[in-house]
């Protein structure tokens, strides 16, 4: 009766995986649904809309082209060089991406915007200050939030070419071209597909930063149509129509894509040092400190700025309300982390399980292309009727938070597990072992080290979250992000800063604290 | 799991009414900001609930706009018995959902204009206005005319008319100075728009950060920084043209299950238990001036001489066009 | 000949010395247990690893600070001694030149490689159509076209079923019988050693003990190399 594990076996891990998938899709694709039904005719998408497509296409395709291109020196460099600070860092990579909006918007314009940093400097030498509103100041917001992500998805990349190819590179006298041709560009043509698909819908759904830098209405995403299409023009049924413009971009882009490249992990990119004989010459030194340097100050300055500004705050005291709203922040993202891995287990499973992955892969990448507005305003229109909306503020925070970072983590748990099946997987089938001992045995100890790292970008990614989910929002349910924005809505922008800063502390701390875990648990 | 979730969660819901039934519960949807610990809610809670032996529920939903979508999804099914924190650009669009009541009362107000709506009432109002530093600039323009004519180099950051409050508030603004011609003032305004921001709160942070020399806000905000922080470099610039009126204004709910409770709030709302608290929290003008007069420094301020307000009732049908002015001007 | 001159090599913990030299034009075993350093020495000796003291001289030259390039030395690995994505003929061809500008007489040399291995005809091939022992013999044409006086094997056909695993070592000790390349061979099969190894020299415990002679050394164990043996069973 126990066949080997057929394609069409249906062994608890693959129903786990099934149930998940579910969820995600009903959570993306499903919340449309009572939008439509609860729709009344409206206009349909007009020329604007049309507008705002297009320039999210191509603001998209440019961030993530650039912030992609960019990545390559700095991982490079990051690869096969060792210096002081450099755990660092690579730690500190992960910070811009964790900021909520504003914060990083601020901290850009502290050294890029008109009395920045930067023209301060142009300033002393004559010249006029910097002028980044529009496409340049779209890109910069956004080459800065996913510059550090690919910086470390391409580490990995990095991290994974064996170490006999280093040397048989050495031992055969290849020069960096030469090495390039043959080892990292082979490799960056795994890896870039996925990192650019990701940095591609992270900026396809972006709202407040393209306004904010944008300069102006020309600079009008999806995103920004949809929330028009929900709270200006109480239009539902445009609000679906264009969230499933977005999923459909989403889905063409991540189908195109995901068969073009393997699997790209963004793991820890800390892997073991690799002597690198190819990367002594001079030229090639010069080249890795300038773009260490570039990268550094680039994403150091803003971070900085945002540290100098609260540092005042957060030391004299802050208000008494940030830390009830920082309670309900961890109460939020550490279970919202737990529940993103168990997702992403249960779907890196089922990927990893079944010949036509790609589908299953394609779709968890859904949570990348929903729209908030959508989730929370389809979520209501289904729970409403049945339940007080503020009974289920915190588990529909929760879950949707743990959607949304479920593409991140699996990012990291698909290689993990694939590694795993390979490694193991056969001996498991012949030692006979299945269900939760054949995951306690062979499946999780592979995954330890991973899932740490996943559930730290997850509870870190919830942390700074907006609580999006303005419809079920409580008032005694604010979260650490919301209280920010509710001090600077109250003319209380020192304040916010501190709480800003303390935020970005604790999303890192989190995620240090979830990182290390892993390892821990790897080494017990 | 979401069901095993849903249905959990249902059992507790129906269990804890059940504890607590012996006050009656007067729900108020509003603004977030409204209800925030900095916010008019805390002390507008406390007073009432020592006057009409209830318990007074603060329901944030986002901002005006999203507080009426928010009503349109729940219909009457709703649990609102008030809604507090629409203004005069939504107020048409609300009334159009048939779910009000009327409110049966003609109150004295000290607004600059007539008050005549039979289902909503004012309880703050304000100016927008463009806000400087003093220190920094020192002959604001007078005139949306001289601020459309002055040198490049005066920046100013505004807000998305689709995303925010004052947005909506300029866009209107803007209609009501220059008509058929909007568009072309806006095309005029476009050199000096550092950028336009999802909300008030990018917006001003920029404005403090000296990305602009001013930002769109009230003509009350230097009292905060007055107030609050002693500081008195801020000031509002007040236009020939006139400056556009916000006022706020609550309604009560046509199927209330509390209608005397809802009553009783909303002449609450009018009297100085509620109304003085409305200056230093919400940083607005009061509907009614408190018996003690207005806070120290709100003297200050600047008080535009005329007074812009579309009628509620052609909003709606002004909104798009002047939207579409708006992107044409200024976009590309 | 490879001189070994008061070498320490130091990685965290590990330690391992050796002080020692090794038969030109001969092959040489390397035996002794897992994590004794095996691999780790002929990491030093191809320049993958610089020693913490002593020194690496090959054919009397001292090899301190030369790029693994310069060595006159080839390595073969476990794994990974191919580049998947390169065909067959481009991996031999490797071997003369890195940037594979290669000329048609270059081309010749490397069909001539091939066809030494037993592999004529598969040069179009990808690395992934070939069986294992395939890939391996690839590396070895490759080693075949370098021309370096010493070879260094880090077990490149421990995965080899034994019929498979016999011929490579045969086709090794041939080639290098002609070609005068000096071997070291990481093995953990006495048997191995037997069959092409005039000496062996036994790694273990910190140290690289001197070669000597294959069949005495075999025959009658003593000490850590009959501890290994024994427990290899």
């Amino acid at each position: 009766m126990a066949g080997g594990a057929g394609e069409l076996s249906l062994s608890p891990a693959r129903i786990a995986g099934g149930v998940a998938l579910a969820l995600v899709v009903a959570l993306c694709l499903g919340t449309l649904l009572p939008l439509v039904l609860a729709a009344e005719p409206g206009r349909g998408i007009g020329p604007a809309d049309r507008a705002a497509i297009r320039f999210t296409l191509f603001q998209a395709t440019l961030s993530a082209g650039l912030s992609v291109l960019l990545a390559i020196p700095v991982a490079r460099a990051l690869a096969r060089r060792r210096f002081p600070g450099r755990e660092a860092l690579v730690t500190l990579l992960g910070a811009p991406f964790l900021l909520p909006t504003i914060v990083a918007v601020l901290g850009l314009i502290a050294i890029w915007g008109r009395s920045g940093l930067a023209s301060r400097a142009l300033g002393l030498a004559g010249l006029g200050p910097l002028d980044v509103y529009g496409l340049g100041g779209v890109l910069l917001g956004h080459v800065f939030f996913n510059l550090p992500l690919v910086t470390r998805m391409l580490l990995q990349g990095w991290g994974a070419i064996p170490a006999e190819h280093w040397r048989l590179a050495a031992q055969l006298g290849m020069g960096p071209g030469a090495v390039f041709r043959h080892l990292e560009g082979p490799m960056l043509r795994e890896v870039l597909p996925g990192a650019f698909l990701l940095v591609f819908l992270l900026c396809s759904t972006s709202f407040a930063v393209v306004l904010a830098l944008g300069g102006g209405p020309a600079a009008s995403t999806v995103e920004l149509a949809i929330y028009q299409a929900l709270r200006f023009d109480f239009d539902l049924g445009r609000a679906a129509l264009l969230g499933l413009v977005q999923f459909a971009i989403c889905l063409v882009l991540a189908a195109g894509l995901l068969a073009l490249g393997r699997q790209a992990g963004f793991g820890q990119g800390l892997g073991g040092p690799v002597a690198r004989h190819d990367a002594a010459r001079p030229l090639a030194r010069a080249i890795d400190a300038g773009a260490i340097l570039f990268a550094a100050a680039f994403l150091l300055l803003p971070l900085g700025a945002v540290v100098v500004r609260g540092l005042p705050a957060l030391i004299a005291g802050l208000p008494a309300q940030v830390w009830p709203a920082l309670r309900v922040s961890l109460s939020v993202a550490v279970p919202s982390a737990l529940l993103s891995l168990a997702l992403a287990l249960a779907l890196a499973g089922l990927v990893t399980s079944v010949r036509r992955g790609l589908l299953a892969e394609a779709l968890t990448l859904m949570g990348l292309a929903a729209s908030p507005f959508v989730i929370g305003t389809g979520l209501f229109l289904v729970l409403n009727p049945l339940v007080n909306p503020f009974a289920l503020a915190i588990p529909v925070t929760l879950l949707v938070n743990a959607v949304m970072s479920l593409p991140f983590a699996m990012r990291v748990m698909v290689p993990a597990m694939r590694r795993a099946r390979e490694d193991y997987g056969r001996l498991a089938d012949s030692l006979g072992m299945s269900g939760v001992s054949r995951f306690r045995l062979a499946v999780w100890p592979a995954l330890r080290r991973p899932a740490g790292f996943a559930g730290g970008i997850a509870a870190a990614l919830s942390m700074g979250d907006l609580g999006v989910i303005a419809l079920f929002a409580d008032p005694e349910t604010a979260t650490l992000p919301l209280t920010m924005y509710r001090l600077m809505g109250a003319y209380r922008m020192e304040a916010a800063a501190g709480t800003a800063l303390l935020l970005l502390l604790l999303s890192l701390a989190l995620f240090w604290i979830f990182d290390r875990g892993g390892r821990w648990l790897d080494r017990a | 799991m979401t069901r095993l979730l849903l249905a959990s969660a249902a059992a507790v819901l129906t269990a804890l009414p059940a504890l607590a039934q012996e006050k009656p519960v007067l729900t108020v949807y509003t603004y977030d900001s409204f209800t925030s610990e900095w916010g008019p809610g805390p002390i507008i809670e406390e007073r009432f609930e020592a006057q009409c032996g209830c318990d007074l529920k603060l329901v944030p939903a986002g901002d005006g706009a999203a507080l009426l979508g928010r009503l349109k999804l729940e219909g009457a099914r709703t649990d609102a018995d008030v809604v507090l924190g629409l203004d005069t650009s939504l107020t048409a669009a609300a009334r159009e959902t048939g779910l009000f009541a009327p409110h049966g009362v003609s109150p004295a107000l000290d607004l600059p204009v007539d008050w005549d709506d039979d289902t909503f009432l004012p309880f703050d109002w304000g100016w927008f206005a463009f806000v400087y530093d003093r220190t920094k600039l020192d002959t604001p323009p007078a005139s949306f005319e001289e601020l459309l004519d002055a040198p490049e180099d005066l920046k100013v950051v505004i807000q998305d008319p689709r995303s925010s409050t004052p947005g909506l508030g300029l866009l209107l603004w803007v209609k009501s100075v220059y008509g058929d011609e909007a568009e072309a003032a806006w095309a005029r305004l476009k050199p000096h728009v550092v950028t336009v921001t999802a909300g008030w709160t990018e917006a001003y942070g920029m404005f403090l950060e000296g990305e602009a020399d001013m930002v769109l806000s009230y003509t009350t905000s230097p009292a905060y920084h007055l107030i609050a922080e002693d500081d008195d470099t801020k000031a509002a610039a007040v236009f020939a043209e006139g400056n556009y009126l916000q006022i706020e204004v609550a309604g009560r709910l046509k199927d209330s299950d509390q209608p005397e409770l809802a009553d009783a709030f909303l002449a609450f709302m009018l009297t100085d238990a509620f109304q003085d608290a409305v200056p230093t929290t919400n940083w607005m003008y009061p509907a009614v001036t408190p018996a003690g007069g207005l806070p120290k420094g709100f003297e200050t301020l600047a008080k535009p001489a005329k007074s812009l307000l579309v009628p509620a009732d052609e909003v709606p049908a002004l909104r798009e066009e002047a939207l579409a002015e708006w992107q044409a001007g200024l976009g590309n | 000949m490879i001189v070994l001159e008061t070498l320490v090599l130091q990685q965290g913990d590990f330690r391992l010395e050796a002080d020692c030299r090794f038969r030109e034009g001969a092959v040489t075993a390397l035996i002794g247990p897992s994590g004794a350093g095996k691999s780790t020495l002929l990491s030093a000796i191809a320049g993958f690893l610089a020693p913490a003291r002593g020194r690496v001289l090959i054919g009397g030259e001292d090899m301190t600070g030369r790029a693994p390039a310069d060595r006159p030395v080839t390595m073969l690995f476990q794994e990974h001694n191919l580049f998947p994505h390169l065909r067959v003929w481009q991996n031999v061809g490797l071997g003369l030149d890195a940037r594979l500008r290669l000329d048609r007489a270059q081309r010749a040399e490397v069909d001539a490689a091939l066809a030494e291995v037993g592999l004529a005809g598969t040069g179009e091939r990808r690395p992934a159509e070939l069986s294992g022992g395939q890939r391996q013999r690839v590396a070895l044409a490759r080693a075949l076209l370098r021309r370096k006086p010493v070879l260094l094997l880090d077990e490149p056909f421990a995965a080899l079923g034994p019929a498979l695993r016999t011929e490579m070592l045969a086709l090794v000790a041939g080639i290098a019988e002609r070609e005068r390349m000096s071997v070291l061979m990481v093995t953990h099969m006495p048997g191995d050693a037997r069959a092409i190894a005039a000496e062996t020299a036994l790694v273990a415990e910190g140290r690289v003990a001197p070669p000597r002679p294959t069949g005495p050394m075999l025959d009658a164990p003593e000490g850590a190399l009959a501890a290994y043996l024994g427990a290899a069973g």
